[in-house]
């Protein structure tokens, strides 16, 4: 009754290959759109902002970037901290170099940077591949991670080893640093990932986004039809890390405010990771479901258990979010293993024919 | 030119300035590379019998030196907790098997890779839910194993021809022998006895296997358990040289390496693999890594790996890899 395309006819080419052929999806697309900038502004105070809503969307666009390569293209990586990382100190020497530029400008071009590393990175790919492969990404993260460390250039020689994101302006509003409201850059964030989403969206529905799945489901036989590898497995390296490299940029400055090396060490990786499986490899919106979904679970725990009578130590949540997540990956490749946007899929096939199941 | 010199040469002169500290080195890089090629060899083992690539082997051997030290802190006399601590292993084999690998037969290695990172998420919750996440001093006077440590002074080996000076801890050279022992055991295991060719029947074909009346759940158990064992020795060992804590977890990465060298179905690559990833790392920090800043321990041995796999995919010992479409 609420969502079926009985009657809904295609007229033109142009509407036959809409991103979304269907009324009602478009309408929930306008209200997800108005309760992100309306609803959610209006409402929702400080700390929801800054403490959920912000690194929800940083940690999407992250997971994006991996489903790029691990979900579309099949390349498992286990660098994409270490590719974050790059991005956010790409956007630290940017801006250190020009501070009188946009800052959402600089974060969106320390994205190529983070292109620029991922594509040395994934040359070993046109060789080996599958597990081999990880190992490589391994190296990537653990020699990225030591080049923060290492390299005083990249944090400026200031004495913590750490990047303090300094106040700078977009727009003429302040965006980032200690001063900057969290509204403003829920705004950034929220249109700096729905940009991205936009863009892939369309990509994957591309010639390109068809040879990375090409790529992914038999690469031999896409080899044979004429995709070739080493532009396909490049581009999907490339894509990959900018995104992740611009998640990772805007993670420190407008999330974090600061960041050490460690922030961006394996555990982020693995993170993100599990995001991508969670929610569901090799779909966009699965993204957004995985981080939302582990994001929160913590956090849900924390005021939920004690709500329940159960008396718990931050460091107890943190075990249990762990084991949680565990257990939850494992059921959900045993049970699902295209994740929460499978569920979505099944849940909307329901629906079409509902309440006559079996008509 | 001076730059090529400090690369290629300094190096080898200070090796030849100080043999007995050269030496030293490379006793420090042989236990350090026979500790990765235990890890290395309880991801061998599984992945011969079933094809999957066990993430989980670092966490394993924490968990399994935690469970020992635990035991004891609680009272538990020590060769009881060893034993109790083996139990657990097998309890852990069993629940593995029968609740995660089960369900995943016939999966793409890819998602049973993430089935094991799932397991080793959840192994670190649990570990630091039960045990707490401090680290812990191993038992290692109560096991009966050696401290100490011999001081060799072989003469002309020093600075300039003095006299040299070589120390080797007891636990090392215990760790070797341990690691010896380990790998002739599993060779006969595999080679000589019943359950070990239905081992290899296994990782040779799984429906023939079936056909032939081999269980597989059975099988997987069993090289699960076989994998928990070794988990247990590597945590003893490791323990004994420093604490028993989650940051081991992070050094059981460097099993990845290792493997990849020795190929991942190779009982004696995992340990030639191992020696390789040891020596090279502790060469490349002592010798090498100065001109870089140090701490290059920490991704050296990754791109040792890198470099080997580019020229040789399948690793030093591995099958050749052969794809059909």
């Amino acid at each position: 009754m609420l969502y079926r395309e009985a009657g809904q006819f295609k007229t033109s080419y142009a509407a036959d290959q809409a991103v979304f052929p269907l009324r009602e999806d478009r309408v929930g697309l306008v209200l997800t759109l108005l309760v992100a900038f309306i609803v959610v502004p209006v409402f929702a105070n400080d700390f929801f902002l800054a403490s959920i809503m912000i690194p929800f969307l940083i940690f999407a666009c992250a997971t994006i970037g991996l489903n790029i390569l691990t979900g579309y293209a099949g390349q498992l990586s286990l660098g994409t901290g270490a590719f974050m990382g790059v991005g956010a100190y790409a956007a630290y020497k940017l801006t250190t170099f020009f501070p009188e530029a946009n800052i959402i400008l600089l974060v969106v071009v320390s994205g190529v940077f983070s292109a620029g590393i991922g594509i040395v990175f994934g040359l070993p790919s046109l060789r080996i591949k599958g597990l081999y492969l990880a190992v490589t990404t391994l190296a990537a993260q653990f020699f990225l991670e030591w080049c923060f460390i290492r390299i005083p250039w990249l944090y400026n020689y200031n004495a913590s080893g750490a990047i303090e994101v300094p106040q700078r302006e977009a727009f003429g509003v302040i965006a980032c640093g200690p001063a900057a409201d969290p509204l403003t850059r829920y705004f950034i964030v929220l249109c700096v990932t729905l940009a991205i989403t936009f863009l892939m969206k369309n990509v994957i529905r591309g010639h390109i986004g068809r040879s990375w799945m090409m790529i992914r489901d038999m690469d031999i036989a896409a080899e044979l039809i004429g995709i070739r590898p080493l532009y396909a497995k490049l581009s999907a390296f490339a894509v990959s890390s900018y995104i992740c490299g611009v998640a990772g940029a805007m993670m420190v400055f407008f999330w974090l405010g600061a960041a050490e090396p460690s922030a961006f060490s394996i555990s982020l990786s693995f993170q993100i990771l599990f995001m991508a499986i969670l929610g569901g490899l090799g779909s966009l919106m699965g993204s957004y479901f995985g981080a939302a979904f582990l994001w929160i679970l913590p956090v849900l725990l924390r005021f939920t258990l004690p709500g329940l009578g159960i008396d718990i130590g931050a460091e107890t949540v943190q075990h249990l979010t762990f084991m949680i997540t565990g257990a939850l990956i494992i059921f959900f490749l045993i049970a699902e293993p295209h994740g929460l946007a499978r569920l979505w899929q099944i849940g909307k096939e329901k629906l079409r024919v509902w309440p006559f199941p079996y008509g | 030119m001076n730059a090529l010199y400090t690369v290629f040469v300094d190096p080898f002169v200070q090796m030849g300035a100080q043999p007995d500290f050269f030496l030293q080195v490379l006793w420090e890089g042989s236990v350090a590379g026979i500790l990765y090629a235990l890890i290395a060899l309880g991801f061998v083992l599984i992945f011969k019998a079933s094809g999957v690539f066990n993430f989980a082997q670092g966490i394993m051997v924490v968990f399994a030196a935690l469970s020992l030290v635990g035991l004891y802190e609680a009272g538990v006399p020590a060769w009881l907790a060893l034993i109790l601590a083996i139990a657990i292993m097998g309890v852990l084999a069993l629940a593995v098997e029968g609740l995660v690998m089960r369900h995943l037969v016939n999966q793409p290695e890819i998602i049973l890779l993430m089935s094991t990172i799932g397991l080793t998420y959840f192994l670190i919750g649990f570990g630091e839910f039960i045990f707490g996440g401090e680290p812990k001093v191993m038992v290692t006077e109560e096991l009966g194993l050696p401290t100490g440590s011999t001081v060799l002074e072989p003469p002309g080996l020093g600075r300039e021809g003095g006299p040299g000076l070589i120390i080797l801890q007891h636990i090392d050279i215990a760790a070797a022998v341990i690691a010896v022992v380990m790998v002739t055991v599993l060779g006969i295991f595999f080679n000589k006895t019943r359950i070990g060719r239905a081992l290899r029947a296994v990782a040779d074909d799984h429906q023939a296997a079936l056909s032939v009346g081999i269980s597989l759940n059975q099988i997987w158990a069993i090289v699960w358990f076989a994998a928990g064992i070794v988990a247990l020795a590597t945590g003893i060992m490791w323990g004994a040289r420093s604490d028993v804590s989650f940051a081991l977890e992070i050094v059981a990465l460097k099993a990845l390496p290792v493997l990849i060298l020795g190929g991942f179905t190779s009982i004696p690559g995992a340990i030639v693999g191992g020696l390789i990833i040891g020596i090279g790392e502790k060469l490349g920090e002592i010798y090498w890594g100065p001109l870089v800043g140090g701490g290059i321990e920490s991704w050296l041995a990754y791109v040792i790996a890198l470099i080997f796999l580019l020229f040789r995919p399948q690793g030093l010992f591995g099958e050749r890899i052969i794809e059909r479409v």
